[in-house]
């Protein structure tokens, strides 16, 4: 007579627990990678990096070996990949941590009320510098270049997806959208230079042809992940609005674009962010100051990144304590336009009613 | 309000290819006309052109004349957005805009064809076009929900009440239960009874069954052979076609013998 129920096997050896690690194996190889890679280190001779790297190796070598003599090739493998991916995540983290440490370490001290709040001209008389007129120069180029490029990104995409598909027209201006991704901002910043000179004549600097220059590096941004974000969007919804008698222009505006609006949105911000941190274009195109100038179509106008560069160019322990802080400035910038781009995403997100 | 249409030696393309040729048939008014037949006979594809919905697809094209309510909806000078308000569609499967409340999905044809509504009016339609669809009681307490909220069968209801809330004269449905289960395709064949006495409808449907019991008219669409255009072969009251059909493919393919 078989029954169903197979009897309770606790207490006995089961077959589903025979041969498995405990679960703090993992720990106990860690520890004892460290003690071989600390002993490692002292009969070579090597510091602190050292041990971790020959702790990281052995560990990669004694947990394996150690899952492939109790639980079989198949569980060891599992381990030695998952180790090689953490392994690779840990490796790509370090510049990153290292770059955020070094700049908030350097930089946070410079950040004060004279700093942030008084431009260099009238603080250089008496030290510290301030950088109120970089990051007034940075808020209002970037923000003129992306009033410049965001609708015209849009406008592009729009057509390559709602009324250029297969079209030859589309399929040249996919490609020469893929060959601007590529364009050195030198060169932007060198046809933005080119441009307004032949407009307005020599020596003609100001914040817009700086924006011109940073605009020519975002547009083909822009049109790429609008293009993307519009694609994702069902042709059902489409065909919906069309068979509810529909024109196409109020399909697209009514139906297309806040479907993908926050995705949209994200693209932009990022977009922004990625000409925010430029420097080479404006160097050429928007030149250095040091007072606060407000008006974008005249006179010349500092952003961070180039703030960054002419004072770590200067050479004196104060300038390189300048460039920190404005680097700081400028990472948080970036950050806060990343928190906003996230939050205005979440917003915008189709609803699913859960 | 509901009109007939008549269809005369129509030939539909994709680009070069012929997907449907030579159809002709009379569709009543006020009854439901139901097409029948196997995968990629063209069945969708013709329902598309009685809403000139076919050539939102690029390079798609029809020849021939559809006359709605003595109108020819190809005629040179005729506007396919006109078409389309008079000639509602339902889909496979639902699409409510992600985008709107149930409330707003409703009202989409009316606001999107900017409508200015009164508060008081833009209820009363919701309200009458939803009570129509069988939906209101189960979402009258959440109008201001996402659609998207809605189960399958709800969500298909609800696009129903979003094609009638604008009046059309016609509704068209593609497969409208063929994303739905039982319960759900019983109610939404409740609802074509309850409509066709206001609505001329035509639907496609894979389910011999739900023609015979939803439908006064089937048209049995068939292909001579793969890669040929699909063309139709018997178009008969639904009554006579599944008891004693003219045609002999009709008899294979109703009793099982297709192929």
């Amino acid at each position: 007579m078989s029954t169903l129920q197979s009897p309770r096997t606790s207490g006995l050896v089961s077959d589903l627990t025979a041969g498995k690690l405990p679960r703090f194996a993992p720990a106990l190889a860690a520890v004892i990678a460290l003690g071989i890679g600390a002993l490692a280190a002292l009969l070579i001779g090597g510091g602190l990096l050292a041990t971790v790297l020959f702790a990281a190796v052995a560990f990669l070598v004694v947990l394996p070996a150690w899952y492939a003599v109790v639980e079989g090739r198949r569980a060891a493998v599992d381990r030695l990949v998952t180790c090689l991916v953490w392994s690779a995540l840990a490796v790509a983290l370090v510049p990153l941590v290292s770059l955020l440490w070094t700049v908030v370490h350097h930089g946070a001290r410079q950040l004060d009320a004279t700093f942030l709040g008084q431009d260099a001209f009238i603080t250089a008389l008496h030290q510290p510098t301030g950088i109120l007129h970089a990051i007034v120069g940075t808020l209002l180029i970037t923000l003129t270049a992306a009033v410049m490029s965001v609708p015209l990104g849009i406008f592009a995409a729009i057509y390559l997806i709602e009324y250029g598909a297969g079209s030859k027209l589309a399929a040249a201006i996919r490609f020469l959208v893929d060959v601007m991704t590529g364009i050195p901002s030198i060169v932007a910043g060198l046809f933005a230079f080119a441009l307004f000179t032949l407009l307005f004549g020599p020596a003609y600097r100001s914040g817009l042809a700086g924006a011109a220059a940073l605009s020519l590096l975002m547009v083909p941004i822009v049109v790429r992940s609008t293009e993307e974000m519009l694609r994702l969007v069902p042709n059902e919804l489409r065909e919906a609005a069309y068979a509810l008698g529909t024109p196409k222009w109020r399909t697209i505006v009514k139906v297309v674009l806040p479907t993908a609006l926050g995705g949209i949105v994200t693209g932009v911000t990022l977009a922004t962010a990625r000409v925010v941190g430029e420097t080479a274009p404006l160097l050429l195109t928007a030149a250095i100051t040091t007072k606060v100038n407000l008006n974008v179509f005249d006179g010349f106008m500092t952003t961070l990144p180039v703030m960054v560069y002419s004072s770590q160019a200067k050479g004196h322990p104060e300038d390189f304590d300048v460039a920190w802080g404005a680097a700081l400035v400028l990472v948080l910038i970036v950050l806060v336009l990343n928190i906003v781009a996230r939050i205005v995403g979440k917003i915008f997100a189709p609803k699913t009613g859960h | 309000m509901a009109k007939s249409i008549d269809v005369s030696n129509v030939n539909i393309y994709y680009g070069d290819f012929k997907a449907v040729e030579d159809v002709s048939m009379t569709i009543k008014a006020r009854s439901v006309t139901a097409f029948i037949g196997p995968s990629g006979c063209g069945k969708s594809t013709f329902l598309r052109t009685l809403n000139r919905m076919h050539e939102v697809i690029p390079g798609a094209h029809v020849e021939g004349e559809v006359l709605l309510g003595g109108e020819d909806i190809y005629a040179a000078n005729v506007d396919p957005v006109q078409v389309r308000r008079r000639v509602g569609m339902v889909f496979q499967r639902p699409n409510p805009f992600p985008t709107m409340s149930i409330y707003d999905n409703v009202l989409a044809g009316n606001r999107l064809n900017s409508k200015k509504l009164k508060k008081a009016d833009a209820d009363a339609i919701v309200e009458k076009a939803l009570t129509g669809a069988n939906l209101w009681n189960e979402v009258k307490d959440r109008l201001g929900k996402p659609g998207m909220g809605l189960s399958g069968g709800q969500q298909q209801r609800l696009c129903i009440a979003r094609a009638i809330a604008v009046e059309p004269q016609v509704l068209l449905m593609d497969e409208p239960c063929s994303a739905l289960d039982p319960i759900s395709t019983s109610a939404v064949e409740d609802l074509i009874h309850e409509l066709k006495s206001d609505y001329t409808i035509v639907i496609v449907t894979h389910n011999m069954q739900q023609a015979a019991r939803v439908s006064e008219y089937t048209g049995f669409f068939n292909l001579k052979a793969a890669g040929q255009p699909g063309h139709l072969v018997e178009f008969n009251k639904t009554t006579k076609m599944f008891s004693t059909p003219e045609q002999e493919s009709t008899e294979a393919y109703i009793s099982g013998r297709f192929g």
